[in-house]
């Protein structure tokens, strides 16, 4: 029984960003460490709803009244057990969500929320730094089964592991040099530290999955063919993710200095992580701008700042959002409000209700400005205000548009599997493809989308490959391939 | 049954729950003379009690009128054309036997049943002296149409017995032991060949008169009873009102032994403990083989006729009548420490024969020489007696009933719990009830049997319990089943305060049979609760009379009692610790108790057998059990230990039921106790279910095992140790099975036990009939095969080979009581919640659309059961949209729950109704009152005033501001059970508006204290339109099996409209059982109750409402063609306003204002009226289009055409395969309207009342004084309740100035004087009045005396001079009485002053505030859940006073003097001599006074003095310091 008057006693608190200057000088994590009974006591702000609407919020289906309620009593371990219970990876989410089921907690309605995902984190971060979160617990019982998953993302990895748990023979194919997907090269490091990451693989690796890193699955001259990877495996399992960049149809896009947010965050990471030399795009000393007001566009703008940009300029077609929840997204839904990720309190600008109308360019062909113009955002296009075009000084500019989708040639050309009039791959109720024994999770068949529905479907796919190699399953099933969020 | 208009079982009609309450009159010459004056008096009492009983549509047909007599001798020697052979001189009883035959109708049957009367006769050696025809005149009487349909041909038989060696005929009790086989062959015999016949008696001492008759009717249709001829020194009258319309000549009383008035809650589990008693029974006094009698009990009898059948038998084989009586209603002696120890042996010897039969009773016996009467335990009945100076006692329901000159009245008084009161005509005296036990406990040297033969089981040495591996623990409860929840919100409360949990907001999941996943077999059943025909209990304020004891071990021959009767075990709970089932397992292990040796029987089955391997595993426990009890084993222990990867447990109930069933069959069932060894059982409800189907005691190990580990790991704090948490979890498990108990009116254990008072819902007919022989659905549902697959899921989960795959994932989530998202559906969930919200607060009818659809598409998946409803659309033309009535007719059908202002917020309580009376529906005020403002204001009040148990507010001016007044008998979220609102959620506004105190705790009875039956209720439907006479007056059931008959007999009390509930909704909190547990949906309710109505032809006068969980249109649409003409919401509107359905109404921090008081959390309250108002019009037109597509132009065409309803393609559920909801769509075949077209109108112009408005007019005008004296009698009821009404009318909630009327009235007063009586109003009364003196009482003064010319030779202190219940929920005003009067004296009252001299038990039971002065002998259990006001007593005795909530002191200075002054009112008013003799010596004489001060109200006086003295607002710091 949860405290019931917790959340009269206590505002809602968070941890503390480590001071502008001190954080802009390295690329660690923000967040100073918060104190355990402060966590505590934002824990007893729960509730323990009759409907937990912040359960509901969850793609993952995270428990969460319960895990507060042990995290109010100090019981870590098995608070860590019941977040475990949903989610595979709560490190990753405690950091990288943006936390739907803050913006439908019940107490959000006439109070601030409680601090879920600061609950989540703390948890987890315990859990791992006992190394009870990473104990590896291997299958008692091997079917001899095998499945491919390719694609090591949240979803691929999370379909890995409950897969490899259920007894199966798991490979992990990845492309790029190391395993982990965005949140290997696409995350910047001040979100999340890249030991996180590491230490949870290697629980995988001792559960069995098995990593195949630089493997361009049925790409061209790729080691694996898709006919390979057909006869080596009794089910393939598609988790790479929605990469394919919405462009910018913007008369000078093709100017030198203009790139694509994940170009620039890749090369970056690299850079980090010691597998590059040098940077390919560097904001040290430039005027960037960014198109794009999501959260990509802020993982640009915190990485431009610590790169020594000379400005930054973060540009959202939207108007800026009131500072509470609009009334168009009323509780529980996804709250459309202004936003200010650690990234916007280290500087820059954001302009917001803008469109871009042309690049300026400078004798050598390369971006020198960006001409904008104010106006409405309508769906499918934008109203200019006459007269109101103005022009930003820019000589690196970053498309931070999102995705459209998963890249069709190569794998899902070779698999033969249908694409939706969406461009995402066609599954059914089980996750499976038109093709059998294919089957999809994440954004390469949901779309772009957050890290919790990504490490769902990774569940929720696992489950169906399960039950389609051993007749039945006891794997939980968190979520359906067309379930969304309340709007 | 033959001679009976009873329909056969139709739809969901079953005429078994067909139910009677009553008036009852008993009159006899203390000497034994014989007069016709006695039969005569006899009648005119039972005229005078016409009121009690009641008639069907047709008024000529009473529900049915009887009289019992000795056998009038020397009329029938002079009216039989044939000999009757002498009697001896002196003798108790005659040489013959008469009794009247109930004859077939049809001359051959009739032929037919006089051949095999005189077979039989001959065959028993006895003489057939001759018939009479027995005159009757049916048309002169006037009896109805539909009963003389059904009336049999009358006969009298006279019997004889050939002489013995000594030449004497036998006769009287001899000879009744020889008529009794043959009366009993006969009965079997031509019900057998098909021409029954039925004798209300066959004795040579008494003879009955009876049949379905109205009381005037009863003289003129016998001419017997009018022959003056007839004489008679003993007369029992019975008046019946029955819940149906139906005649039935054999159901009206008496009996042959008895008159009874009540209901017997046990009678199933009675019945089948005697069936299995039967092989057992032997006696030497009945000659010949007795197996030829079997069945004792009738089948298809009444409670009462098995009763009666029961009494035959003990008292035939030797018990004299009144042993006999108090073997089968035992006084409440298990927790008196103040009973004489002989009869406490008598009675803990007789608790080792038989459980009691348990209800509410008033026993009227005779023998012919005896006349007794008794009272249940609980003295649930009314029951008042005279003795007058020519030697007639007189004993009736009610003081009154004859005209007995006051004079000659030399002692009254009144019949009492559990006490018995005998007149002996031959000894000539009056026995009370100490003479009468002492004397039968003195017979045999009980108590020392008893210490010989009964063991404790604490006495019991200890043993090795068995300590499975801790480690596997998880494996076990994957086994059985368990979730985090269970463990959660079920287990942890009970272990960590000994306590069940508490939930709000109802249940919103489907019925088990309509789940998608594997449920307990528990969840089948339901708990029967009282509603209306009997009362639920108050097991902790009325713990007294109460008992979770029972006895284990075998009984002998019930006929024959011997020391080893009660060789057995006590249980002083019903649930076991391990080291308890050790010791009764090894019981005999050391070889010195073979007489109690325990087996074990194993109660798991090859899992992957299913359903077939799980009948032949309970096949072969059930021949384990007869070869252990032929072995002699005297305990069994069913036990479902030990399963493993093959073998799965059978659920526990199955296994348990099944044994004990086929052991009665088996008439083996008492050699043996049955104690269940279960791992499932882990909630109340799981433990009530196996007691109440047979077990004695259970052990849940494995729930007791999560506790200790709950403490061990820390969950429940430092303080409670492992063991301390199994101790609270036995505790809370038995304390919750008291509690369900209670709420079906059943007192103790032993009875509980195998009574089957619980509903199925969703299983085969097959499987119940098997394995739960006589509990009965008419719907079908799952078998046996998915029993065993859900057991297998569970098992499945529990033997996985794999850990890994479901690592971090130990047990189930749940999701039962909170929505989990891989738990149980929930039909409130997030994503209807939001909707519903969003829609109604933007307006948006789309957004409704996509809330209804997915609300509907729930319920299709197994939400509820019109999910698998579908309707049928091409039955009849669509008819154009606008030709539909408009919405804002519908609307007015539309009414808001009853959600007291007190459990929701003032915000929250105006916004429902701010809405209503703008739409022209109706919200309901809920329990606790309206404050005046709103009271006085047509935009802000509740249209409907409720009146529930707790009577908090209800006030006259409450009731005059009334547009319906509404009757709770029940609530959905808890039926039969009371409530509580706790010290800290009583805030000033809320303690003002109930008429309470401000931060001190508020109780709700679980009954209403002046409803035990329904004549009872027909009593204050009564009352409260003599309170308001314009107003409807509306009761609320709850659906559960049986409640068309409750509501047929409501309708037939005078209700305008009766409420049909289902148990899902419920807004208020409520212990979890009753919240999943108790009731059953409202579609099931609401059909039994269009079918039954109609039936008995009373549909038409009444209107029918439903509510519980209506969400959509479709849900109105469903419950219109089922026959509901009006359509109640709580919960969506409350959602509507803002709730998002946390479930923690109890606990006063919801956080979004509704259910709260909290300024703070109010302050957040975001609901307007006009979002309620845009639900209910989106409503109504989503009905509306329904209505055009089903072809109806308005809601009255479309009302009760459930043929509408298709169900063809409904049921996709695996388990819901066996399903058959037709019986729901029945549509009886009578000419009967489908609705209510005749709306019932009430005369209230020839009451007293009606004369006293007349003779007030001069006040009612002007104001001016008027002074009143008026003759009144017992059949004037609720005198001056109308005349108060006008004056509230008129002048307000003050009423006029003290003594502006002033009323004498003269002779005995009905039941109800001066209720809701105003200030102005002085009502005098002189010489005796009924129950509920002053109920409600508001501001006015009663005053009560005896008649002056009541001999001086008693004394006032020792006269009954009022009734039970007096000042019921009185707010202010004065009683003075001058005289004792009975049970439960100021209940509830929080303001009212009262002074009385003597008072029954349960004085100041609930009281809240007031001051009550007794100067005189008290009952038991003073003050019990008294939590406000002062008690005053004379001479009290400690051991009489409940002290849980108050302290017994010593006056204060300042109350002396106030005390005085009160005597001396006293005495001024009712010239008492009592008060008199007291005030001489004041000072002193106050020496013998303490008050008895609650202490919480005592917390709240000292606050308020500090707060004054510290110039601090008092309420606030009252408040606060409730919190704590």
């Amino acid at each position: 029984m949860a405290d019931p008057s917790g959340f009269l006693k206590y505002q809602r608190q968070t941890p503390h960003r480590r001071p502008v200057p001190l954080r802009l000088r390295d690329w660690n994590e923000v967040y100073e460490p918060f104190e355990k009974d402060a966590t505590r006591a934002q824990a007893a702000r729960c509730m323990d709803c009759g409907i937990p609407f912040c359960h509901q919020g969850c793609p993952l289906g995270n428990i969460i009244p319960e895990w507060n309620e042990l995290t109010r009593l100090d019981r870590w371990d098995e608070a860590s057990d019941r977040l475990h219970a949903t989610n595979n990876f709560p490190e990753f989410t405690g950091r990288l969500c943006p936390a739907p089921c803050e913006g439908s907690c019940v107490l959000g309605i006439g109070d601030d929320p409680v601090a879920i995902k600061l609950v989540e984190q703390e948890i987890a971060d315990r859990a791992i730094a006992s190394g009870q979160a990473l104990v590896p617990h291997p299958a008692e019982v091997r079917t001899g089964r095998k499945v491919a998953v390719v694609g090591s993302g949240p979803a691929g990895l999370a379909a890995a592991q409950q897969l490899a748990r259920a007894g199966h023979d798991v490979v992990v194919f990845e492309r790029d040099l190391r395993v982990g997907g965005l949140m290997r090269y696409g995350i910047p490091w001040f979100k999340m530290d890249r030991a996180v990451l590491d230490a949870r693989l290697d629980q995988l690796r001792a559960e069995g999955v098995e990593f195949v890193a630089g493997v361009n699955v049925g790409g061209d001259g790729s080691d694996v063919t898709v006919a390979s990877l057909r006869e080596r495996f009794d089910a393939v399992i598609i988790a790479t993710g929605s990469t394919v960049p919405r462009e910018i149809d913007v008369e000078g896009r093709h100017l030198d200095g203009i790139h694509l947010a994940m170009d620039y965050l890749v090369q970056a990471n690299k850079v980090l992580e010691g597998t590059q030399d040098a940077l390919t795009i560097d904001a040290a000393g430039k005027d960037v701008v960014i198109i794009g007001g999501g959260d990509t566009g802020a993982d640009c703008y915190g990485t431009a700042l610590r790169q020594g940009a000379r400005s930054v300029r973060q540009l959202d077609i939207h108007v800026a959002p009131p500072a509470t929840r609009d009334a168009s997204t009323p509780w529980p839904v996804y709250p459309l409000m202004m936003r200010t990720s650690a990234a916007h309190e280290e500087g820059g600008e954001r302009i917001f209700g803008v469109n871009s109308t042309t690049f300026q360019a400078t004798e050598d062909g390369a971006v020198a400005g960006i001409h904008l113009v104010e106006g409405e955002r309508i769906p499918g296009g934008f109203i200019p205000k006459d007269g109101s075009d103005t022009l930003v000084k820019a000589d690196l500019v970053l498309i931070a548009l999102g995705f459209t989708g998963p890249e069709t040639p190569g794998l899902l050309e070779g698999l033969g599997v249908q694409i939706t009039r969406r461009g995402v791959v066609e599954r059914d109720e089980a996750y499976m493809t038109t093709v059998d024994g294919v089957f999809v999770a994440g954004d390469a068949g949901r779309g772009q989308s957050l890290i919790v529905w990504a490490i769902a479907e990774g569940r929720s796919a696992a489950a169906g490959v399960d039950a389609y190699l051993m007749g039945s399953t006891v794997l939980p099933d968190p979520v359906h391939p067309t379930a969304v969020a309340l709007r | 049954m033959s001679f009976s208009a009873i329909p056969a079982p139709q739809g969901l009609y079953d005429p078994r729950y067909e139910v009677d309450s009553c008036g009852v009159a008993a009159i006899a010459d203390l000497k034994g003379r014989r007069s016709h004056r006695i039969v005569a008096d006899g009648i005119t009492a039972l005229i005078n009690l016409d009121h009690r009983g009641a008639a069907g549509a047709d008024p000529s047909v009473g529900d049915g009128a009887g009289i019992l007599v000795q056998v009038p001798e020397d009329m029938f020697r002079a009216v039989c054309d044939f000999e009757l052979p002498k009697t001896p001189v002196g003798a108790d009883g005659c040489a013959f036997a008469a009794g009247i035959a109930f004859l077939p109708r049809d001359a051959a049957e009739r032929a037919a049943a006089k051949d095999i009367i005189a077979m039989v006769v001959a065959g028993e050696g006895l003489e057939l002296l001759g018939w009479r025809t027995v005159p009757t005149v049916p048309v002169h009487a006037g009896v109805g149409r539909m009963a003389l349909d059904v009336m049999p041909v009358f006969e009298q038989l006279f019997l004889a017995a050939e002489a013995g060696a000594d030449g004497v005929r036998p006769f009287g009790l001899a000879l009744d032991r020889l008529i009794f086989p043959a009366r009993k062959r006969i009965e079997h015999q031509t019900a057998a060949e098909g021409c029954e016949v039925y004798f209300p008696s066959l004795s040579s001492r008494t003879i009955t008169y009876k049949g379905m008759l109205t009381t005037a009717q009863l003289p003129a249709f016998y001419p017997d009873l009018t022959d003056v001829r007839m004489e008679s020194a003993i007369a029992i009258v019975h008046s019946r009102f029955s819940t149906n319309t139906f005649p039935a000549w054999p159901l009206a009383h008496p009996f042959r032994f008895i008159a009874h008035n009540g209901e017997i809650n046990t009678v199933r589990g009675n019945r089948n403990w005697m069936r299995a008693r039967e092989a057992l029974l032997a006696t030497d006094l009945i000659p010949g083989d007795l197996s030829r009698v079997y069945p004792i009990c009738s089948p298809g009898a009444s409670d009462s006729a098995s009763f009666d059948e029961v009494l035959e038998l003990l008292h035939l084989a030797g018990r004299s009548l009144p042993h006999a009586v108090m073997m089968m209603i035992p006084e409440a002696w298990e927790n008196n420490p103040t009973l004489d120890e002989k009869i406490r042996g008598f009675a803990e010897f007789h608790a080792c024969l038989m459980e009691p039969w348990d209800g509410p009773a008033c026993v009227t016996f005779t023998d012919g020489r005896m006349l007794g009467a008794v009272l249940d335990r609980n003295g649930l009945r009314p029951g008042r007696w005279w003795l007058t100076d020519y030697g007639t006692v007189v004993l009736a329901s009610e003081s009154g009933v004859l005209p007995i000159p006051p004079e000659n009245v030399i002692e009254r008084g009144r019949l009492q719990p559990g006490r018995m009161f005998l007149v002996d005509t031959v000894a000539g005296r009056v026995l009370d009830d100490t003479e009468v036990k002492e004397s039968l406990a003195q017979e045999q040297p009980y108590t020392e049997w008893v210490h010989a033969g009964t063991i404790a089981l604490a006495d019991l040495p200890s043993r090795v319990q068995s300590h499975p591996d801790p480690e596997a623990m998880l494996q076990r409860q994957q086994v059985f089943g368990y979730t985090e929840e269970d463990i959660r919100v079920l287990i942890t409360p009970m272990a960590g305060t000994a306590a069940e949990g508490i939930g709000s907001m109802g249940t919103d999941t489907p019925e088990a049979v309509l789940s998608a996943r594997p449920r307990m077999l528990f969840d089948y059943f339901s708990q029967l609760f009282a509603q209306v025909t009997n009362p639920p209990l108050d097991a902790v304020r009325e713990q007294v009379v109460t008992s979770l004891a029972s006895v284990l071990g075998p009984e002998g021959n019930l006929l024959d009692p011997t020391p080893a009767s009660c060789r057995s075990i006590l249980l002083p709970l019903p649930v076991i610790d391990n080291q308890d089932l050790a010791r009764l397992v090894g019981v005999n292990s050391d070889g010195d108790l073979p007489g109690l040796a325990a087996a074990v029987v194993t109660g798991l089955y090859e899992v992957a057998g299913g359903g077939a391997a799980l009948a032949a595993a309970i096949e072969q426990a059930r021949s384990d059990a007869d070869a252990a009890v032929a072995a002699g084993a005297r305990i069994i222990v069913i036990s479902d230990r030990d399963s493993d990867d093959t073998l799965a447990p059978i659920p526990s109930l199955l296994i348990t039921s099944a044994i004990h069933q086929h052991l009665v069959r088996q008439k083996t069932r008492t050699k043996v106790g049955l104690v269940v060894e279960a791992g499932d059982a882990r909630e109340v409800h799981h433990v009530a279910l196996l007691l109440g189907y047979g077990a004695a005691a259970v052990n849940p190990y494995l729930v007791l095992e999560t506790a200790a580990h709950l403490a061990q790991e820390g969950t429940l704090g430092p303080k409670v140790s492992a063991s301390k948490a199994a101790k609270n979890t036995v505790y809370a498990l038995s304390k919750g099975v008291l509690k369900v108990m209670s709420k079906m009116g059943i007192s103790t254990v032993a009875s509980y036990t195998g009574a089957q008072v619980f509903a199925a819902f969703g299983l085969e007919q097959a499987v119940l009939d098997e394995y739960f022989t006589g509990t009965s659905t008419p719907t079908g549902g799952s078998g046996l095969d998915v029993v065993a697959a859900d057991v297998a899921s569970r098992h499945a989960l529990a033997f996985q080979t794999n850990d890994a795959a479901l690592e971090h994932r130990g047990l189930p989530i749940g999701g039962d009581y909170q929505w989990r998202r891989e738990g149980e559906l929930h039909l409130f969930n997030p994503e209807t919640v939001y909707l519903l919200q969003h829609a109604t607060r933007s307006k948006q009818a789309s957004i409704f659309k996509r809330y209804t659809d997915t609300v509907d598409g729930l319920s299709t998946k197994g939400g509820t059961l019109r999910g698998l409803f579908t309707l049928r659309t091409d039955a009849r033309p669509a008819v154009p949209l606008d030709e539909v009535e408009p919405a804002s007719e519908i609307v007015r059908r539309f009414v808001t729950g009853a959600m007291s202002y007190g459990s929701i917020s003032a915000e929250a309580h105006e916004t429902l109704a701010i809405a209503m009376n703008r739409l022209g529906g109706k919200s309901n005020t809920g329990e606790g009152g309206e404050d005046v403002e709103r009271l006085l204001d047509p935009s802000r009040r509740s249209f409907i005033k409720q009146v529930a148990s707790g009577r908090f507010g209800v006030t006259s001016a409450y009731l005059v501001n009334a547009g319906e007044i509404q009757i709770k008998m029940a609530q959905g979220a808890k039926p039969g059970e009371g409530g509580q609102l706790p010290g800290h959620k009583v805030y000033p506004w809320i303690a003002a508006t109930r008429h309470a105190t401000t931060g001190v705790g508020l109780i709700s009875p679980p009954p209403h204290h002046d409803i035990y039956s329904i004549e009872d209720l027909k009593q204050l439907i009564h009352d409260l339109r003599n309170a308001n006479p314009a107003a409807r007056v509306s009761v609320k059931l709850v659906s559960e099996p049986g409640v068309g008959t409750v509501a047929a007999g409501v309708t037939k009390a005078h209700a305008d409209a009766v409420i049909v509930a289902g148990y899902d909704g419920g807004t208020g909190a409520a212990p979890l059982t009753s919240l999943k547990h108790t009731g059953q949906p409202w579609e099931l309710g609401l059909a039994e109750t269009q079918q039954t109505l109609r039936l008995n032809q009373l549909r038409a006068q009444v209107r029918v409402q439903v509510d519980g969980g209506l969400k959509t249109g479709r849900d109105v649409v469903v419950a219109m063609l089922l026959g509901a003409e009006e359509y109640g919401f709580s919960t969506a509107p409350l959602v509507v306003a803002g709730c998002v359905m946390m479930r923690v109404c109890h606990l006063d921090t919801c956080p979004v204002g509704v259910a709260t008081q909290n300024p703070v959390l109010r302050a957040r309250y975001t609901g307007t009226p006009e979002f309620v108002e845009t639900f209910f019009l989106f409503l109504a037109e989503q009905v509306r289009e329904y209505l055009a597509e089903l072809g109806f132009r308005s809601v009255d065409e479309a009302v009760g055409h459930a043929e509408l309803i298709d169900i063809e393609n409904a049921v996709s559920h695996y388990r819901a395969g066996g399903l058959d909801l037709r019986p729901l769509l029945h549509v009886p075949d009578v000419e009967s309207p489908l609705y209510c077209t005749k709306p019932a109108q009430h005369d209230l112009s020839r009451t007293l009342d009606a004369k006293l408005i007349e003779l007030a007019a001069p006040t009612l005008n002007d104001r001016q004084r008027v002074r009143i004296d008026l003759p009144i009698r017992n059949v004037d009821r609720t005198a001056g309740t109308m005349l108060g009404s006008e004056v509230t009318k008129r002048f307000g909630p003050d009423g006029l100035p003290d003594r502006t009327l002033d009323v004498k009235l003269t002779g005995t007063a009905g039941q109800s004087l001066g209720a809701f009586l105003p200030a102005g109003i002085t009502i005098t009364m002189v010489g005796d009045a009924n129950d509920y003196i002053g109920k409600g009482l508001s501001g006015g003064r009663i005053v009560l005396r005896p008649s002056p010319h009541a001999p001086r030779t008693q004394p006032g202190i020792r006269q009954v001079i009022g009734g039970n219940t007096v000042a019921y929920g009185a707010t202010s005003g004065e009683i003075f009485i001058r005289g004792r009067v009975g049970e439960r004296f100021a209940v509830r009252n929080s303001g009212a002053l009262l002074v009385v001299e003597g008072t029954g038990d349960h004085a100041c039971e609930y009281m809240t505030g007031g001051r009550a002065v007794i100067l005189g002998r008290t009952g038991r259990n003073v003050a019990a859940g008294m939590s406000g006001g002062i008690a005053y007593l004379l001479d009290h005795d400690p051991a009489r006073v409940n002290t849980e909530l108050v302290e017994i002191e010593e006056l204060v200075e300042s109350e002396i003097d106030w005390l005085e002054q009160i005597l001396t009112t006293h005495v001024a008013l009712t010239g008492s001599r009592v008060a008199a003799d007291l005030l001489d010596d004041f000072p002193r004489s106050a020496l013998r006074f303490v008050r008895i001060m609650p202490r919480d109200f005592k917390r709240v006086l000292d606050l308020r003095a500090e707060a004054a003295s510290l110039g601090v607002d008092a309420d606030q710091m009252i408040m606060e310091a409730s919190r704590g």
